[in-house]
């Protein structure tokens, strides 16, 4: 193992890391919002991967990756409007339409991208990795843990922002009171609803910001299926921290440590499977699950649709 | 971390059963009626809504409806091929109705099902001539049942006495049962003799036996045995009822005296269980091996059936046929007409969410009429 702690392996882990983290800390954060509001978002994987799709395709036709950006933002709200429509407005069940929107954009965006760039780029292996501006200059291959993307910065400030708002501020009361007592907070003049639909569509936003970071720093490039679990990822996050913004983040640089290894490991030459080391961050969740799952709070009125006047 | 009644798969099916106290003409034209709320009208609009998404893409939506209905039910051989895609579907089918009548939510059944399609894939072919023909296959069976079923012991283990979410775990579970499979026939039961990375192949002569003269597996009857015990399980006996109180309420099942860890213990293994054995009537039917990366995914899609079926094994062998008929005319829509498989999962989709809209339809109908 001696050879495994060359600089190359160890600057490729921490810049994977956090390259790594930060859409699951993303992804985290908003599931966070609407957990506390008493959404149970499955879907969040869908609003990523379209949050990737639509980043990737406008940073590739304008050029720019903060429009690349919005447009990710964009996709993660349109999958969660979805969302909030049927399972806040409607009340269906939040599990089943979960599920059905991650399939759906999954097939969606896999088709949506094979007819786009089968035109584009007449032969079906099609490169991709584009040459966007701003991109192939970006800091990504830097090992240290400075000059990076400013969108890293902002998750950051996110986090605190987010922590200072679920403590400090009337939302933030009102976004527990609707997760965890929804009637009392209708009796107090609360509006439930409202508050769920606006938590999901910070989900949506957050995820589709994780998917657009993912595709346009992560990789450059948006394959089909790319997000491979990062937003459940990021649903076992927000299980876990129990609330708290910070809890996400070191949540997320641990698993984003266990994801890096992917990379890491390749640089420094082994010869493990890479199916194996892909297994990484799943078998951490699952241990951080059997070692602290029990401890894991999670609002009394999650999953649960509001409806006035039932019991 | 205990989950609402109202995210229990189970409680989607509880209403059906309230609906049926009026006068018998009243509730012959309302069975009607909510036939066609829930279960035609969704289908029909879910057809419509991905139609609309394939004229997006510039296929004529006709053109390839027609062409699926014609490749998997109006032709001999795609007939057979539905019928033999059925195999797989039934018994995962079998695995999903026992976990959400017993309300809990196995979402791992593709790293279950493909572990199971592994280990007898593994096995089986160095059994031959070992082992009697019919003992192979059922040696096969009985060890893809048990690994799929030890592939759920984990998440049965935190649901049961810690109370772990198990849509999460059994979610992360099948990621890595989906590596492991892959791991394994690169590493463990890689067949020595060829070049891409794959399992020994069981011969044609020692698969399941094909039906009378066509090219259908026999795994389709097994399928079908299997959905109709587990209905009749489910549905009239009475561990089944103690696995439906569990579902229903478990703290009301925990004071009528059943131990509800045990029964959630037994639901995840009976349900990963027949998830396992869903992977080897594919591998011991039609494949003969496991190729590296090999993954068809099935487990989540078939998920809107039993939805839509309403957790009922007649419904769902039914729904089962149209699906594998549809997957079938789809792999071969993605050859000729160029539009990719991942289309089936848009199609699914809609469905999932059409369904969802028919039974808010349903009850606001009902609610209105009370």
């Amino acid at each position: 193992m001696g050879g495994l702690l060359t600089e190359a392996f160890l600057s490729s882990l921490f810049t994977g890391a956090i390259v790594a983290a930060i859409p699951m800390l993303l992804a985290g954060l908003g599931e966070q919002m609407s957990e506390k509001a008493g959404v149970l978002n499955i879907g969040i994987e869908g609003m990523m991967l379209m949050g990737a799709y639509m980043g990737f395709l406008v940073a590739f036709k304008t050029e720019s990756l903060w429009l690349g950006f919005l447009g990710g933002i964009l996709g993660g709200v349109l999958v969660a409007i979805v969302m909030a429509v049927l399972c806040v407005r409607l009340g269906l069940n939040q599990i089943v339409i979960g599920i059905g929107l991650t399939l759906g954009v999954e097939g969606l965006t896999a088709l949506l991208h094979h007819f786009q760039f089968s035109r584009t780029y007449p032969r079906l292996p099609a490169p991709e990795r584009l040459n966007i501006p701003g991109l192939t200059d970006l800091p990504v291959i830097g090992p240290s843990l400075f000059g990076r993307h400013l969108i890293v910065y902002l998750a950051l400030i996110a986090v605190a922002v987010l922590a200072y708002l679920y403590r400090r501020t009337n939302l933030g009361m009102t976004l527990r009171a609707a997760g965890e007592r929804p009637a009392a907070l209708d009796v107090a003049g609360g509006n439930v609803l409202g508050i769920r639909v606006f938590a999901t569509l910070f989900t949506g936003g957050m995820a589709g910001l994780g998917g657009a970071y993912l595709a346009n720093i992560g990789a450059g490039l948006f394959i089909p299926f790319m997000t491979g679990g990062a937003g459940f990822i990021g649903i076992v996050l927000a299980m876990l921290a129990r609330g708290r913004p910070l809890w996400v983040l070191i949540g997320s640089l641990i698993f984003g440590a266990a994801l890096s290894m992917t990379t890491a490991l390749q640089v420094a030459g082994s010869n493990i499977p890479t199916d194996v080391i892909q297994m990484l961050p799943f078998a951490a969740v699952m241990l951080v699950l059997v070692l602290f799952g029990r401890r894991a709070k999670l609002p009394s009125a999650l999953g649960a649709a509001y409806e006035r006047g039932a019991r | 971390m205990t989950m609402q009644q109202d995210t229990n798969p189970s409680s989607v099916d509880t209403e059906a059963a309230a609906s049926g106290a009026a006068s018998a003409t009243a509730t012959e034209r309302s069975a009607f009626q909510r036939f066609l709320t829930v279960t035609v009208g969704p289908i029909v609009a879910a057809f419509l809504l991905s139609a609309i998404i394939l004229m997006l893409v510039g296929v004529n939506p006709l053109t390839y409806y027609g062409y699926i209905l014609d490749r998997s039910l109006f032709s001999s051989l795609g007939l057979e091929q539905t019928a033999t895609r059925m195999a797989p579907l039934l018994f995962l089918v079998a695995s999903l109705i026992i976990a959400f009548r017993a309300g809990i939510w196995n979402l791992g059944t593709d790293g279950q099902f493909l572990l199971g399609a592994v280990i007898a894939a593994a096995t089986a072919p160095l059994l031959v001539g070992v082992l009697p023909g019919w003992a192979v296959l059922l040696v096969g069976f009985l060890l893809a049942a048990l690994v799929g079923a030890i592939w759920s012991i984990i998440p049965a283990l935190l649901k049961a006495y810690q109370g772990v979410n198990e849509i999460i775990t059994t979610l992360m579970m099948s990621f890595l049962g989906v590596l492991l499979a892959s791991t394994l026939v690169k590493l463990a039961f890689r067949d020595p003799t060829t070049t891409v990375p794959q399992t020994r192949t069981l011969p044609v002569a020692d698969r399941l036996p094909r039906l009378f003269e066509t090219s259908i597996s026999s795994g389709l009857v097994w399928g079908l045995i299997a959905v109709i015990l587990v209905h009749l399980m489910m549905t009239r006996t009475s561990f089944g009822l103690r696995l439906r109180m569990v579902g229903a309420n478990p703290a009301a099942a925990t004071h009528a005296g059943l131990s509800v860890p045990l029964l959630t213990m037994a639901t995840f293994g009976l349900s990963a269980g027949f998830a396992g054995l869903a992977g080897a009537s594919e591998i011991l039917g039609v494949a003969g091996n496991v190729r590296a990366n090999w993954n068809p995914a099935y487990g989540l899609m078939v998920i809107p059936l039993v939805f839509l079926a309403r957790f009922h094994g007649v419904g769902a062998i039914v729904l089962v046929f149209f699906y594998s008929a549809l997957m079938i005319g789809s792999e071969s829509a993605a050859r000729r007409l160029g539009v990719p498989q991942n289309f089936t999962l848009v199609l699914v989709a809609s469905l999932l969410i059409c369904l969802g809209l028919g039974e808010y339809i349903d009850q606001h109908k009902r609610k209105k009429e009370r």
